[in-house]
């Protein structure tokens, strides 16, 4: 019993180190690495910078609508070239919500986003013979008889009557196909083409016939949009928050540490070292969802650690009562857990309530903040019922201290 | 054991006269809405060097009147907001601000513009989402422990809120979304240490040990008083340091919260338990 206590409590300790030691800094075991945690985490726009911007649908629409002008809203983004912009929709409200890291200039974003994007095809004669209405997809293709990439189109039933009339009329002529102002194209009429399904050739490679099929596909955005919210964060502010943030995390952090090792003692610093099987947890979940930190998460993540000692306090000062009626050590840690139990389950639950409506509830950042709080506090009540009680029992059983001095606060 | 209980008359004179004040100077000078909530433009503007915040007033006003200037300490920084800048004007702002402190691009750190529509929508949110919470944490109390219990743990819950408010209104920190977060954390954080002191009160009534309610509540709270302390204590360590080293976007949003998680401790014992006894003497306490 003693030998395999001391065992248990020795084995679990290295792990847990060993554990908190490969999240920090990683771990390179030849063909395996382990990476650090900070590679991992997807930091926020508020720590990275760049370009924030909410638009709102005028109007009543459908969700279908709405789906389009998202996916359309995604191709213009990509159009400028930057990597992992975020285009999606707000839930509960029509608002879409755009996130493109690395440029700070919301200007450029937003003139890449408010192009009306209206597509026309128009004759010789200044008419115009389709719209972007016409078209049903534009892709692009490899002609065969050059090797040329080129852009294959595929027009609407309506539009493929229009478009064989207007190729038997301008057989030899151009036809310009023009984006909002901006001429894209200007192929000329090889062939009448009856079906519907033409191609455009003249493209100098596949960056630019991609282009123009993403162009000539995007077309009218079947909204009308305007911009609800617009923030650009510079680069520098990120820089500065992440080395503050990180010295208020380990300030923290040593300080909660520190304080229950000096006034609990041995449970103290087994309270210690389940606070760091809980970060641990608290990160691992939240890399695995793929949350993205954000400053306000934050701070949800080290009140959540300032919290999350809540249910060892409550536990620790039930050991302590039961020690000061005369029960001996096993029995009164065993009575600790237990009689902490309801009130333990009964305050997170309603922490719980309040996060889980701050996360349905809340939008952006607040959303942010909720999702680490709740995490902390669900990660809070396992590592508090299960890892703090397994070591503290085996430590308990390993019989190295005896004296319960040592196991309850100086402060009767 | 102490005794709570029976000094209630002081415990709700100290809150009332805190929540007095605030409740005040929220109907003087109204809440600093910040303008997730009015709509408008803020800039941050980083100087690095010591500068009289008024002279950027006098510059700002030149584009628009209303536009208010805020310093930052650390750092060193100005944030100037108003509800009509338009694009043009804050490039010209800016390039007035630039010339006049020598400053390079990077200076102008971000720039957020929130149309009208947000602000409506977040007011709307802030209400709904205290409803539906309170409403939930009164269900649940209710429902474990019973309804007294719940009434009165609701009641310590908007003295918190209320305690918070005053915050925001006599110290005008900018009343933006971090403003529901911060109200709803706390909600959820000083229900906490009510319930374990109701924790406390439903097992000691069990056990039958104490003769009045009042001294129940007393018990109950003497027994819980250590581990609410050292909870209190340990939850300030981190959101301090937070305080202190945060950004300050994040400073605006922890004080807040450091107040709230002292009330809400304070609630717990000298607001919540008094008035439970109340409730289960119907309005008499002895």
């Amino acid at each position: 019993m003693r030998k395999r206590g001391m065992l248990a409590f020795i084995i679990s300790t290295f792990l847990i180190l060993f554990f908190a030691y490969t999240l920090l800094n990683g771990l390179n075991l030849g063909n395996y690495e382990v990476r650090p945690i900070k590679n991992l985490l997807s930091l926020g726009l508020d720590l990275k910078g760049g370009v924030y911007i909410e638009e709102e649908a005028i109007g009543q629409v459908s969700k279908e609508d709405l789906e389009r002008t998202r996916q359309l809203l995604d191709l213009r983004i990509n159009n400028l070239g930057v990597k992992e912009s975020t285009v999606a929709i707000i839930p509960g409200v029509n608002r879409i919500r755009i996130e493109i890291p690395g440029i700070y200039d919301a200007k450029n974003a937003l003139d890449a986003i408010g192009k009306t994007g209206e597509l026309k095809f128009i004759g010789p004669d200044n008419n115009v013979i389709l719209t972007g209405k016409d078209v049903a997809d534009a892709t692009v293709g490899v002609d065969s008889r050059n090797n040329q990439p080129v852009v294959q189109l595929k027009l609407k039933d309506d539009g493929a009557k229009k478009f064989a009339e207007a190729t038997a009329k301008f057989k030899g002529q151009q036809i310009a196909i023009y984006m909002d102002d901006d001429m894209v194209s200007n192929p000329t009429v090889q062939e009448v083409i009856p079906n519907g399904e033409a191609i455009i050739t003249g493209s100098k490679d596949v960056e630019e016939a991609k282009r123009l099929a993403g162009i000539i596909k995007s077309g009218a955005l079947p909204i009308k949009l305007s911009a609800a919210t617009v923030e650009t964060i510079g680069p520098t502010l990120g820089a500065e928050a992440i080395p503050t943030s990180k010295k208020a995390a380990v300030i923290g952090i040593s300080l909660v540490m520190i304080f229950m090792l000096l006034y609990y003692k041995i449970p103290g610093l087994i309270a210690d070292l389940a606070l760091v099987v809980y970060m641990i947890l608290t990160v691992l979940v939240f890399v695995s969802i793929k949350a993205t930190l954000t400053l306000p998460g934050i701070a949800g993540l080290l009140l959540s650690i300032g919290m999350a000692v809540d249910a060892n306090v409550l536990i620790f000062e039930r050991i302590k009562e039961e020690l000061n009626l005369g029960k001996s050590l096993k029995t009164a840690v065993d009575l600790g857990f237990h009689k902490a139990f309801t009130s333990i389950f009964d305050s997170q639950i309603t922490t719980l309530i309040a996060g889980f409506v701050l996360y349905f509830l809340g939008s952006g950042s607040v959303k942010g903040f909720a999702l680490t709080l709740n995490i902390g506090v669900l990660c809070s009540l396992f590592t508090a019922i299960t890892i703090t009680r397994f070591l503290l029992k085996s430590f308990v059983n390993s019989g190295i201290i005896t004296n319960v001095n040592f196991y309850r606060p100086s402060v009767k | 054991m102490f005794k709570i209980v029976e000094r209630w008359k002081l415990w709700f004179s100290i809150s009332l006269i805190i929540i007095i004040i605030g409740v005040g100077t929220w109907l003087i000078k109204d809440l600093n809405y910040g303008i997730d909530f009015k709509g408008g433009t803020v800039v941050t503007i980083k100087i690095g060097k010591d500068f009289n915040v008024e002279d950027i007033r006098k510059i700002a006003a030149k584009y628009d009147p209303k536009a208010s200037a805020r310093e930052i300490l650390e750092g060193k920084k100005v944030e100037i907001s108003s509800k009509d800048f338009t694009d043009d004007q804050i490039a010209q702002l800016f390039n007035e601000i630039k010339a006049k402190y020598q400053l390079d691009d990077t200076a102008r750190e971000a720039t957020k513009r929130i149309g009208p529509s947000i602000g409506k929508e977040l007011r709307q949110k802030a209400i709904t989402s205290s409803i539906v919470a309170t409403l939930g944490i009164l269900i649940y109390t209710s429902f474990r422990f019973e309804l007294k219990s719940g009434v009165a743990a609701i009641i310590a819950l908007l003295h918190d809120l209320l305690v918070m408010v005053s915050v925001y209104a006599v110290l005008q920190i900018p009343v933006n979304s971090s403003f529901i977060a911060a109200m709803l954390t706390i909600l959820g954080y000083s229900i906490n240490d009510t319930i374990v002191v109701f924790d406390r009160i439903r097992e000691n009534r069990r056990l039958g040990k104490y003769k009045s309610f009042a001294i129940t509540a007393d018990a109950s709270i003497t027994q819980t008083l250590s581990r609410s302390i050292n909870t209190v204590l340990t939850t300030l360590f981190t959101i301090t340091a937070v305080y202190i080293f945060g950004v300050s976007s994040i400073k605006d949003f922890a004080l807040p919260l450091i107040v709230g998680i002292i009330s809400g401790c304070y609630s717990s014992i000298f607001i919540a338990s008094p008035i439970w006894v109340m409730l289960e003497k119907r309005g008499k306490i002895a």
